[in-house]
């Protein structure tokens, strides 16, 4: 199925632009540009999109109480950051994703194809944790950091917070210690992994 | 004046007040205000028990209604030594009453967990409660508490501003949250269920409480102790 993506964008150049380069890609179509957040949400749910790209200056001060709303929404779907000037790193995290206004087309079309793949993991009405979820939760478990998980599983950091946002989902559980008693009380880890 | 702004005012029955919001009869203490206060409005109760009435129902208001953000003029109405004595009393109430209570019931679900799942939830809890004393005792009552009280004195130390206080509270909601997940949801339906239920509720009361209180760091504390930075030289 192909994926339907929003741009909220301030800049039309750019929003042109980068929805030229998507619209060339065989699985996504952009079924809405915005050049504000203003009835985003409406929006999302009139054209059922599955991939947001905003730029996280259009949320000035709230954007993370903005984005977890969002998030709760909208389950599935993946928002990705459109960075045009440096932003603190603590205003990235609760992104799915991240296209620098430099990326080459090459690398916005791969990261899109990545998006979309962590997308496909998700789905709403499942409950269970899959395969990759639950590697990510026993390393979680076993007190790695998302670097070394990334780099374990030969994923990108993105995905590896995409599966943990998912897993706290699932599990309703936040805290690293809380996951650690999750993965015990499931079986998924031995005591003896624990240092 | 519309009725729903300002549900509270100096004229209201102290009664009346605790009757509205149940929550707020966790403040009595922290205040030390006792009880047996009659029929007298907020303003006598407060005077006798020698109580910032505008503090009071500042605070009042933010545990009734968690959109309230108190304006410049009504901070300015806030005496530094009574807030911060306020902060301190709460931080007793959490330490010395709360977090025992949660831990006694949860002893007794440890215990009945046996070898296989009790080590982990104690070990849970362990973790859990270094970091409430790491950021109520070290930090707050050892950091952030005698720097403000230098700035009442009029010194400033050039180790601290207040914009690098850490909002804590939300990792402790957190781990508060996860810990009813697993009480709840995941450690198996037998043991000691009555136990558990009971001990959520106790949890669900802490885990509001905290985040009223760091409501009150962030929309009282904070901009006041910002204002007395201001006004140093």
């Amino acid at each position: 199925m192909s994926n339907r993506v929003i741009i909220c964008e301030a800049s039309e150049i750019i929003a042109i632009g980068l929805a030229e380069i998507i619209d060339g890609m065989a699985q996504f179509d952009v079924v809405a540009r915005l050049d504000s957040p203003e009835h985003l949400s409406e929006k999302i749910t009139a054209t059922d999109a599955n991939l947001l790209i905003l730029d996280p200056m259009l949320l000035g001060f709230h954007s993370k109480d903005f984005l977890s709303q969002l998030g709760k929404e909208h389950p599935n779907m993946v928002i990705i950051a459109l960075v045009s000037s440096y932003l603190d790193h603590s205003m990235l995290t609760p992104f799915g994703g991240v296209i620098e206004i430099n990326d080459t087309k090459s690398k916005v079309i791969s990261k899109m194809n990545e998006f979309a793949q962590s997308e496909a993991t998700k789905n709403t009405d499942d409950v269970e944790l899959s395969k990759r979820e639950t590697d990510v939760l026993v390393a979680v478990a076993k007190g790695m950091m998302n670097k070394e998980i990334a780099d374990q599983m030969n994923i990108s950091i993105h995905t590896v917070i995409s599966h943990r946002k998912n897993i706290t989902r699932k599990t309703g559980i936040k805290s690293v210690s809380g996951l650690t008693v999750y993965a015990l009380l499931n079986n998924l880890i031995d005591e003896k992994d624990l240092i | 004046m519309p009725k729903k702004k300002t549900p509270f005012s100096k004229d209201t029955k102290f009664a009346e007040l605790l009757t509205a919001d149940r929550r707020l009869l966790q403040l009595l203490s922290r205040f030390g205000i006792g009880l047996g206060f009659g029929d007298r409005n907020v303003a006598q109760v407060c005077q006798m028990n020698q109580v910032n009435t505008d503090l009071f129902l500042m605070i009042c208001e933010i545990y009734s209604d968690s959109s309230f953000t108190p304006g410049q003029t009504e901070l300015g109405q806030i005496d530094m030594s009574d807030l911060l004595s306020y902060l301190k009393a709460s931080h007793q109430y959490y330490l010395n009453e709360r977090f025992p209570h949660i831990e006694e019931h949860l002893q007794r679900i440890i215990e009945a967990c046996g070898k296989k799942y009790g080590p982990m939830l104690s070990h849970f809890y362990d973790e859990y409660k270094q970091e409430v004393m790491r950021h109520i005792q070290y930090y707050e009552e050892e950091v952030v508490f005698p720097y403000i009280e230098a700035l009442l004195h009029g010194q400033r130390t050039n180790s601290y501003k207040i914009d690098e206080f850490e909002h804590n509270h939300t990792n402790i909601q957190d781990v508060l949250d996860d810990m009813m997940n697993i009480l709840l949801k995941y450690l198996p339906g037998d043991i000691l269920p009555k136990e558990r239920i009971e001990i959520s509720y106790d949890i669900m009361e802490l885990s509001d409480d905290l985040n009223r209180h760091s409501l009150i760091e962030e929309r009282i504390l904070i901009p006041c102790v910002e204002s007395l930075e201001n006004a140093l030289p």
